[in-house]
């Protein structure tokens, strides 16, 4: 039998594929970057490398205040999505069932299963009508609204960590100390951290990543990168805009390389 | 930990914003429309932060601002949609007669129809929507809708079509013999036939940018004429034509919403714009002429003689200005787009 | 008796209390705006965008038929069984390429040395976690008339003039293929991880034939992750609007385009509000097809 030196691990063509795949995956943001460091203004034309356009972009004060808009949002959306979050996954975690569970968790779910567009229409809709009553129209609503659809993914990372824990170092805390809030924060939130990092981590890609519901819901001043791209997208096509582009490539990067450093740490 | 960090930062952060208080104007326009250096000195005269934010058609703004709440201080609707702005109450009374610069306004568009006296509004600038061409290309006429609606061998597939609904549908009721915003029916159907038959021959009924022709990925559009200037100036075989079938003359007009936040920065707006210097910055980045008067001394040789900013008087008798239609006709219109748009 | 019926209810509360601030934010952000456009979808468009508060069903009578403009006959609508064909077509064309490309890889990925695989799953994760926008602004300048695609085919003499590929069907489905694809590479790789690969080896040794243990062994295995994935690709791929809008060129609308139009110059909200109920209709039968299927999946195993 051992001669047949077999190894099901080895699919014929797999490999192939899967360098098509990573090739295909890259190469198009590959040449977005070179693109970026191109001197010439007119996308297409090379013109000799250098740093020009990521020079113009962070004097420009529309990308400017867009970046800090995005990164307020996002990081107010991730914060609001992931202490709800965490609260409800305390809620929906380690019970014998209780009555609503199901609710519960299907409203949880909900804006997953709804569409960008159709979300982003709904609240157009009705932030009209808030707008115009209360008379505000600050980034509360991009702060809340971006909550809510960053929720889901916040609570899933925390969730799977709190049913994968451990609790008797936790009934044990209970018991000696009496008190449960400095049962949780002594006990259950050091082991519960790295999960909740990590549903922070999500739901700050999640708000960064969307373009729809910003483009739709965002008061005057209000807008995020990619609500900025995309206008800029249909005024002009110029180096500034990949330069643009791979700087929020780049920001992507950094976060992936940062959750997976902080997950390697903790386990 | 390292998210109370970046709460509290965010917290900071979000508190140091620029309030939406005293020393803002949020001015909602056309794409490409406004000047970064009239903002520019707007901003320094009066101290004011200004926000813009971008549209792509008269339906869209008028859409977002009859949502309600848009926070926006100033619009510029086109002639056209005017009336049913002032209609709905989506406009304040300002009186710009009264502005001190009001004295600059050429008598021509004052007692305007949608507004006389001008008690809401502001002339912007006017300019007219036809044809451009790539004559580097096409050496043939220019000066007819078939560029698009029966387009030459040498422009097929490389057409753009400007998403303004009632621009390309009124330009085919025209060339087909009709009236715009006109309830005959057989007339309709004889436009939308004609635009479905020249549909397959177009690339893209899009926005497209300005780099897309300039880099010939596209030669031909329907187009506004400001619009094919600038183009023209960094790419000379583009030209523009004015369909002798029929085209549209229009006027846009610069407004206060009625729930503008920022009312006395969007007054003093008004009538900045009202100053022949000032206009004359409009039209330099748009590339069409301004409704003020002695703004033309302030205005480059090669500017003034651009042929896109005069309509030549042969074709003076196509050029149709722009109507609004009836909220029928108009359904008929949406119908065809959808059509087109498919 | 008593006392654990209280310890109960007290439990129950102090969840729902927990849980309360999540869920009042979706509700009020999420649940209750559809509401409205539930609302809406009954109603009668007003002349210039915004409603009126009359009842009517025309909206909802729009989505499938169409009052002939010229005859008032009635008829199936054609554009938007046009817009709504492609929809469905291209999301389907979307989840199969990137089946195609996307199984393999996370077999790759997941058969590789534990110290590689982190490197492997980290390039997927890159594209994963980056900008929609921005990734779908790079396939752009890849198939651009003057993008990479042209200009090689033009450099080998395969073509004498740029080929058109932007605002085609074929170029959004390029798009969403691309912008989608480490969707289907992460939950096929998640399910792949969970394999002991000794259990097909020893398949394999029984049954002797490498297509039987394709079948028998590893296409289970992986089964519940290509489910996953397709829906995770699908879905999403359904409601597209950004990625259609760039590489469609507003002549190759996705439903998604086909609603923000009603809201915007068609000045139809009752319609928009329709077309938007039904799309998501559409999402929730994927979605129930899904677990339907996952549910229905050990039995067979």
């Amino acid at each position: 039998m051992v001669d047949r030196a077999f190894d099901i691990r080895r699919l014929p063509g797999a490999a192939t594929l899967a360098i098509t795949c990573f090739v295909i995956l890259y190469v198009p943001m590959i040449i977005l970057v070179a693109n970026s460091f191109n001197t010439g203004r007119v996308i297409g034309e090379w013109e000799g490398l250098s740093l020009r356009w990521y020079a113009a972009a962070l004097q420009n004060e529309a990308f400017l205040n867009a970046a800090a808009t995005s990164l307020i949002l996002a990081t107010m959306a991730a914060a609001v999505a992931t202490v709800t979050a965490t609260m409800a996954a305390l809620a929906t975690t380690r019970s014998r069932g209780f009555k609503g569970e199901g609710a519960i968790h299907l409203i949880l779910n909900q804006p997953i299963m709804v569409p960008e567009i159709v979300l982003a229409i709904a609240l157009l809709i009705i932030l009209a009508q808030v707008k115009q009553i209360t008379g505000y129209t600050g980034l509360g609503y991009l702060i809340i609204a971006h909550s809510a659809f960053c929720i889901p993914f916040a609570y899933m990372p925390i969730r799977a960590r709190l049913e994968g824990m451990d609790l008797t170092l936790e009934t044990a805390a209970a018991d000696l100390y009496a008190s449960r809030f400095y049962a949780f924060r002594k006990v259950t939130l050091p082991i519960l951290a790295p999960g909740i990092l990590a549903g922070f981590m999500l739901a700050f890609v999640i708000s960064l990543d969307d373009v729809v519901i910003s483009d739709f819901l965002k008061s005057p001043g209000q807008d995020t990168l990619p609500t900025y791209l995309l206008g800029e997208l249909k005024r002009n096509l110029t180096s500034e805009i990949y330069a643009i582009s791979s700087l929020l490539l780049l920001i992507s990067v950094l976060i992936v390389a940062g959750s997976w450093l902080v997950t390697r740490k903790k386990i | 930990m390292k998210t109370s960090l970046a709460l509290t930062t965010a917290l900071v952060a979000a508190s140091a914003l620029p309030a939406l208080a005293e020393g803002t104007l949020n001015i909602y326009n056309f794409g490409l429309y406004t000047p970064p250096d009239l903002i520019t000195k707007f901003e320094k005269a009066y101290d004011v932060k200004v926000t813009l934010t971008e549209y792509d058609s008269n339906e869209t703004a008028l859409a977002k601002i009859e949502a309600g709440g848009s926070g926006f201080d100033i619009v510029v609707p086109s002639a056209s949609v005017v009336p049913t702005y002032i209609e709905k109450g989506l406009l304040m009374q300002s009186e710009p007669n009264q502005m001190e610069n009001f004295k600059n306004v050429n008598p021509t568009w004052v007692d305007v129809s949608w507004d006389a006296g001008r008690h809401y509004t502001v002339p912007y600038v006017w300019g007219t929507t036809g044809v451009m061409v790539n004559k580097d290309i096409y050496a043939g006429d220019i000066n007819t809708s078939d560029i698009f609606l029966n387009p030459p061998e040498e422009l097929k597939g490389k057409i753009n079509i400007i998403p303004a609904m009632n621009d390309v549908i009124d330009m085919a009721i025209y060339s087909v013999g009709g009236e715009a915003c006109t309830t005959d029916k057989t007339v309709l159907k004889a436009a939308r036939d004609k635009l479905v038959a020249a549909k397959p021959y177009w690339a893209s009924i899009d926005y497209a940018s300005f780099e897309k022709f300039i880099n010939e990925d596209l030669q031909a559009s329907v187009f506004w004429s400001g619009a094919s200037m600038r183009i023209r100036e960094q790419n000379s075989g583009f030209t523009y034509g004015f369909p002798k079938e029929g085209f549209l003359k229009w006027q846009d007009n610069v407004a206060i919403l009625a729930d503008a936040p920022n009312v006395d920065n969007a007054k003093l707006f008004l009538n900045f714009i009202m100053d022949p210097e000032n206009a004359a910055m409009i039209s330099t980045y748009t590339g069409y002429p301004n409704g003020i008067v002695g703004s033309e001394a302030f205005m480059t040789p090669d500017l003034l003689a651009a042929p896109e900013m005069t309509i030549p008087a042969e074709f003076e008798a196509a050029a149709h200005f722009q109507k609004t239609c009836s909220p029928e006709v108009q359904e008929l219109y949406a119908r065809i787009w959808t059509d087109l748009t498919k | 008796m008593l006392a654990k019926d209280h310890a109960m209810r007290s439990d129950t509360r102090r969840r729902w209390g927990l849980a309360l601030p999540a869920v009042i934010i979706i509700t009020l952000f999420s649940i209750l705006p559809l509401v409205v456009v539930i609302a809406y979808s009954f109603l009668t468009p007003g002349d210039f965008g915004g409603v009126k508060w009359m009842l009517s069903f025309d909206g909802w009578f729009s989505v499938l038929f169409e009052r002939d403009i010229f005859d008032d006959t009635v008829s199936l609508s054609s554009a938007h069984m046009t817009i709504l064909g492609r929809s469905v077509a291209l999301s389907l064309a979307t989840t199969l390429i990137t089946l195609i490309l996307g199984v393999p890889t996370a077999w790759f990925i997941a058969t590789r040395p534990a110290g590689q695989r982190a490197f492997w799953l980290f390039l997927i994760t890159i594209p994963f976690w980056t900008n929609l926008l921005v990734r779908t602004i790079a396939v752009q300048e890849m198939i651009r008339a003057d993008g990479v695609f042209n200009r090689i085919l033009l450099g080998l003499g395969v073509i004498d003039a740029p080929i058109q590929i932007m605002f085609t069907n074929f170029a959004v489905l390029m798009g969403m293929a691309y912008v989608f694809l480490p969707l289907m590479v992460l939950p096929v790789y998640s399910a792949i991880e969970k394999f002991d690969f000794r259990l097909a080896e020893a398949g394999y040794d029984l049954y002797a034939s490498r297509f039987y243990c394709l079948r028998k062994v590893i296409l289970p295995m992986v089964r519940p992750g290509i489910i996953a994935g397709s829906i995770l690709v699908f879905v999403p791929a359904l409601g597209a609007y950004v990625t259609p809008r760039i590489m469609g060129g507003g002549k190759s609308m996705m439903l998604g385009n086909l609603i923000e139009m009603q809201f915007g110059q068609g000045r139809n909200w009752p319609l928009g509000a329709a077309l938007a109920l039904t799309l998501t209709a559409l999402v929730l039968v994927a979605l129930i097809w899904y677990t339907r299927l996952t549910a229905g999946g050990p039995r067979r195993g």
